[in-house]
């Protein structure tokens, strides 16, 4: 019964693992990026309420529900098993994506429509807390011990596969229609939530075909399962100790990379360098591409030389290059508005200001540079109804289109970025896996995994733009937050951590 | 090797305090009901010094168990946990 299993078992299982989870993370997202329109649709400006109900979906979800979803599914999963479990956080999952492409707007329903969709929402996180660990823990259960790091690595792949569908089926419904289609209350920007359950559907189909893990199976028949797995995991000192190294030592630091590498670089460059919205995008979408299937590579490499090295070679490469990286993102786009050359068109719009009789002037103009940089700019000026006066405002520029050869070296700059996070991401699962006894696995890797990337990983943006606003004079500054977190999991890490390959872990 | 790893332990023990110290000073500069930007908003800054304080006690314990010399030998079995 706890045989390795055969190659065309250890595919089904991984496919089902795989897909199921990239599924979740799939939904997970699309909240994330349609969180625009999302707003105007469910949380309008000027309701307090609506706008306490948005802090919580937003920020709620990910550091509190998804760490507490991992101790709530990671119990079960310990308790009655891995293939119900993770079917289980499919199924909420699923539901609350489709759920939340459902719920009318606040204009049609009020106040019950944004506490509906943060209901979802943190059901949502609460399935995402119990999928990945589950996921991890069934398909290092199946693996042979010379193929864990490999086999679970295609585990590893799904949470930048699920942001690539996401990005992909988002810029496809969206080039298909006008803008006012795509936002309109019924529009477009549901589509992606109602495909989920299509996908999870098929995913729920193949995951029930499958066996439950054989190192479960085989505790269950012995009755050798944990009675209390959280006690186990935390209030044995042993285990604990552990839990901490784990989390201190490795996941911290994979958490802030993965969040800089594959959102806060994209928000940097759209907010901050003001690059094209598409741009911006399909970069993101060719650096992913082509750094997915690094995840394998270094997870079969941990299988050779052991995971501790590879994750922390990852991390030291992302502290010393991020600052460097970053500045040339700065540097390419800092774009001047020519004297010799004219804007290729001009467009004002003039609006009375509320509550005033003073009106805006917005100027917008297009310029296309020999080059090869495009740029509008924009320019607000009032003029005050009683004195006659004009101020005149700053010009902005946004929407940079970068020349061809500027495009393509910073595809090459997030994917160098994203090759750091398959490094500290690819051999994790298998890391984790082998820290923990079979009896209280999937609770004790749950926790850490979801503290170090919810919690630390998602708090990059806000830090960020803590530092930024405190230290106004850098505009780098809001790297120290990521930087600083891998620094401290790298020294834990090199120095606590062992790179032995845990070839047993059947007990 | 083995005292390096005390040593350190000594230092993530005072990380800890000084992360929530910066935390809740953070808190106390930027919140603002007027203000518009997320560091500005109260809510925000519950969730997350109510979060990130027993990840600092976690660390604390991590820093004690280091300098206590309990890391300087892992586990090799499960059994061991």
């Amino acid at each position: 019964m706890n045989r390795p299993s055969s190659t065309t078992n250890i595919r089904k299982v991984i496919t089902a693992s795989s897909l199921g989870t990239m599924i979740e993370w799939y939904d997970f997202y699309i909240f994330g990026m349609l969180a625009k329109t999302i707003s105007t649709q469910f949380f309008p400006e000027g309701n307090p309420t609506a706008a306490l109900l948005s802090t919580l979906a937003i920020f709620a979800a990910g550091f509190i529900v998804r760490p507490f979803g991992a101790l709530v599914f990671g119990r079960l999963g310990d308790l009655i098993g891995r293939k119900y479990t993770f079917l289980l956080t499919l199924i909420l999952m699923g539901g609350s994506t489709f759920l939340i492409g459902c719920v009318p707007s606040y204009a049609t329903i009020g106040i019950a429509a944004p506490i509906l969709v943060l209901l979802l929402r943190l059901l949502q996180g609460l399935a995402l807390g119990g999928e990945y660990g589950g996921a991890a823990t069934y398909v290092a259960e199946h693996s042979p011990a010379n193929k864990r790091g490999y086999y679970t690595s295609w585990i590893q792949t799904t949470a930048t596969l699920g942001l690539f569908v996401a990005l992909g089926i988002i810029l496809l419904v969206k080039s298909n229609m006008s803008d006012a289609a795509f936002n309109a209350e019924w529009g477009g920007w549901r589509y992606p939530f109602w495909i989920s359950i299509v996908l999870v559907g098929v995913s729920i189909y193949i995951r029930m075909k499958m066996s439950e893990s054989p190192m479960f199976s085989k505790l269950k028949a012995e009755g050798k399962t944990s009675a209390n797995p959280l006690k186990e995991s935390f209030r044995n000192k042993a285990n604990f100790k552990m839990v901490l190294l784990a989390l201190f030592g490795a996941v911290m630091g994979q958490g802030v990379i993965w969040y800089t590498g594959q959102f806060y670089a994209q928000s940097f460059l759209e907010n901050t360098c003001k690059v094209d919205f598409e741009q911006s995008r399909t970069l993101m979408l060719i650096a992913i591409a082509f750094a997915t299937p690094f995840f394998i590579l270094w997870g079969w490499l941990s299988d050779k030389i052991g995971r501790k090295w590879i994750m922390m070679v990852g991390m030291a490469l992302a502290i010393f290059t991020y600052r460097p990286i970053f500045q040339t993102f700065l540097d390419d786009t800092k774009y001047e508005v020519p004297e010799s050359i004219s804007p290729k068109n001009l467009d004002i719009q003039i609006s009375l200001l509320s509550g005033t009789q003073d009106s805006l002037l917005v100027s917008t103009s297009n310029y296309i540079l020999p080059d090869g940089k495009k740029f509008q700019t924009k320019q607000t000026d009032t003029v005050f109804y009683n004195s006659g006066q004009l101020s005149i405002g700053k010009i902005n520029i946004i929407n940079k289109v970068l020349p061809k050869a500027t495009y393509w070296k910073f595809v090459g700059l997030i994917f160098l970025m994203i090759l750091y996070v398959t490094m500290v991401y690819g051999p994790i699962a298998a890391f984790l896996v082998e820290m923990f006894p079979t009896k209280i696995r999937y609770t004790s890797m749950s926790l850490p995994y979801h503290i170090g990337n919810g919690v630390f990983g998602g708090l990059v943006p806000f830090i960020g733009l803590l530092l930024s606003t405190t230290y106004k004079a850098d505009p780098l500054v809001g790297l120290w937050y990521p930087i600083g977190v891998a620094v401290l999991c790298l020294v834990i890490g090199t120095l606590y951590l062992r790179n032995k390959i845990d070839r047993n872990i059947k007990d | 090797m083995n005292a390096f790893k005390r040593y350190f332990g000594l230092l993530f023990l005072f990380i800890a305090p000084f992360v929530i110290f910066e935390l809740v000073n953070g808190a106390i500069k930027n919140i603002d009901p007027a203000g518009t930007k997320d560091i500005n908003n109260p809510i925000i800054w519950i969730i997350i010094i109510a979060i990130f304080t027993p990840i600092a006690i976690g660390l604390v314990i991590f820093g004690w168990y280091a300098f206590k010399g309990e890391y300087d030998h892992l586990p090799q079995k499960s059994k061991d946990l």
